[in-house]
């Protein structure tokens, strides 16, 4: 028999594994993702009651699913008040026949397998609801579906556990108070909801990239959670374009990921970046899934989406064998499809390197000089950074400077800080 | 962490036959389960030895040796290359990988977990090799 110590390793293996699909489950019949994680907990201490002496079962994800949905149903019996409540607003059949069907778990679990898909899609819903600010989405969705610990989204997040922890008991009190429905949304509520999902991936994917305080250039484990959530979701709704298109996206980026920072762990350019380092698995994972996202969407006749085009645009990149190959033409007119569908400076600001590269940087300055005094760019370190590169570009070495040191002044980590700076002293050099 | 499910090969793998059909639903099955959780990275099953080759090296020279090899268990039929978060995640994922030849036989899976980047010191051989393994694409 094995040890107990590497029993709560499996158990702790298997939960990771199988909580959100249980939670998920759960919550279809309690209609409160709350009160599912809570019963999915009661099913995870049985387990670690029952497996150490009795070794964990040959199926333990159907084994947890099974002792939690148990818990589930005593619970309805017994809480007449939650019964009245889940009847009031609207329980579907299943779960009606819940309390009065005594061996129904079994017969869901035979007739249902294909609906675990629908219950973690309605999950995803329900945690990435726009009810909840973004942050409470995040550790949401990094608790429930991630299967992450309060102490590791802390961590990763760079916020006090006791926040983290105080944020999400207040995201699962206002869903459950403002009775938001356990479902995935249909018609015309579809689009800005998916939305919403595909934004808490990439907020989440975004936080790991490029972290935005400290001096952690990167927090990789937070990238792998955001690309796991982006290769589930296109499982789960694999007829969204969108979803393929942020799957595409984010493979890509996390395909750079050993090339973006030197043996000092210092940020490298796209440009000077060895592209031998690039993750090739990755990269021709991103290529399918972008491939996917066009073809969904010629298929139904929509224009890409902004994750399509952000992802063709990484495609430019990650096709391109070294960085003078790199199509800039295409991945300007990418920029300007990508301006059209989701118009801010931040795409403009991009557009304008495009074009700088494509046609020069003369070209470039000239949309860029339209951007200095937008409000939203006032604190935005790269309108310095690329004005500072186009001068310095065009001779024009002083004022590149100047752009470079305002740049350095808004970075928002020492490493950034100390590049930014270098491209200042280097600028004052000819 | 990325782990390789290898799939040992045996006489029915080396001799070309195709898996049975219940046994490619049960595989098709576990791959999709582990597509839904995000996992799956790769997989691929490989053709027999026959037709495959060795290049054998003798003091430096290299010698081309065509197969098939005798030595069946030391040989892969098929890999199966995942992103897990830990150790005891690969070693549940892969408990749950079907008999690969059926139930009826005997057979083998060996799971190994892949270099990460940070396993390697950053010096300039590392980087020359990195350099020549991207020259496969």
């Amino acid at each position: 028999m094995p040890n107990e110590r590497t029993t709560h390793e499996a158990i702790a293996a298997v939960w990771r594994i199988e909580q959100a699909r249980i939670v998920a489950g759960v919550a279809r019949m309690v209609r409160d993702i709350g009160l599912a994680e809570e019963l999915a907990q009661d099913a995870l201490v049985a387990a670690l009651e029952h497996w150490p002496g009795e070794g964990v079962p040959a199926n333990p994800g159907a084994w947890l699913m099974t002792t939690a949905k148990h818990r589930a149903l005593d619970r309805l019996r017994r809480d007449k008040n939650l019964a009245t409540k889940l009847e009031q607003i609207g329980l579907d059949l299943e779960a009606r026949e819940a309390l009065v069907v005594p061996d129904f778990v079994d017969a869901l679990d035979a007739a249902r397998q294909d609906d675990i898909g629908d219950d973690l899609l309605r999950l995803v819903f329900t945690a990435c609801h726009p009810l909840l600010s973004p942050d409470a989405r995040v550790a949401l969705t990094l608790k429930l579906l991630g299967g992450l610990t309060t102490a590791e989204i802390a961590r990763a997040c760079l916020v006090p556990e006791p926040t983290i922890a105080q944020r999400i008991v207040r995201a699962k009190r206002t869903l459950a108070e403002a009775r938001v429905p356990f479902e995935v949304p249909r018609g015309e509520d579809l689009a800005p909801r998916l939305t919403s999902v595909l934004e808490v991936v990439y907020l989440i994917f975004n936080e790991g990239y490029t972290a935005t305080a400290g001096d952690d250039w990167m927090r990789p484990a937070l990238c792998d959670e955001a690309l796991r959530l982006a290769r589930i979701l296109s499982e789960l709704a694999p007829e969204e374009a969108e979803v393929h298109g942020l799957a595409a996206l984010l493979e890509l980026q996390a395909s750079r990921t050993a090339a973006r920072t030197d043996e000092q762990g210092r940020p490298v350019l796209l440009a000077d970046q060895n592209r031998a380092r690039w993750d090739h698995l990755l990269i021709r994972r991103g290529l399918a899934a972008l491939s996917r996202a066009e073809q969904l969407s010629a298929t139904q006749g929509q224009p890409l989406g902004p994750y399509t085009l952000q992802a063709a645009i990484a495609a430019c990149h990650a096709r391109a064998p070294k960085a003078e190959a790199t199509d800039w033409a295409g991945i300007a007119a990418l920029y300007d499809a990508l301006a059209q569908a989701t118009p801010s400076p931040v795409v403009e600001l991009n557009r304008a390197v495009a074009v700088a590269m494509a046609f020069g940087p003369a070209a470039g300055l000239a949309i860029v000089d339209t951007l200095v005094g937008e409000p939203a760019l006032k604190n935005y370190q790269w309108l310095p950074a690329v004005r500072g590169d186009l001068l310095s570009k065009l001779g024009r070495a002083d004022e590149a400077r100047d752009e470079f040191l305002r740049a350095a002044a808004l970075a928002k980590n020492e490493r950034e800080k100390a590049l930014l700076e270098a491209r200042a002293a280097a600028a004052g050099v000819h | 962490m990325r782990f390789m499910i290898m799939v040992r090969a045996n006489a029915q793998s080396e001799s070309g036959q195709m898996p049975e059909e219940a046994l490619m639903a049960a595989m098709a099955a576990y791959h999709e389960q582990l597509a839904r959780a995000g996992v799956l990275l790769d997989a691929n099953g490989l053709r027999p030895s026959a037709q495959g080759f060795r290049v054998r090296y003798h003091g430096g020279t290299p010698t081309l040796v065509d197969g098939p090899f005798a030595e069946t268990k030391e040989l892969i039929a098929g890999y199966t290359l995942i992103e897990a978060r830990s150790r005891e995640e690969a070693v549940e994922w892969a408990r749950r990988f079907p008999a690969p030849f059926g139930d009826a036989v005997d057979s083998e899976i060996e799971v190994r977990p892949l270099y990460e980047l940070d396993d390697f010191a950053h010096n300039e051989p590392v980087r020359r090799f990195k350099d020549l393994e991207a020259t496969r694409r």
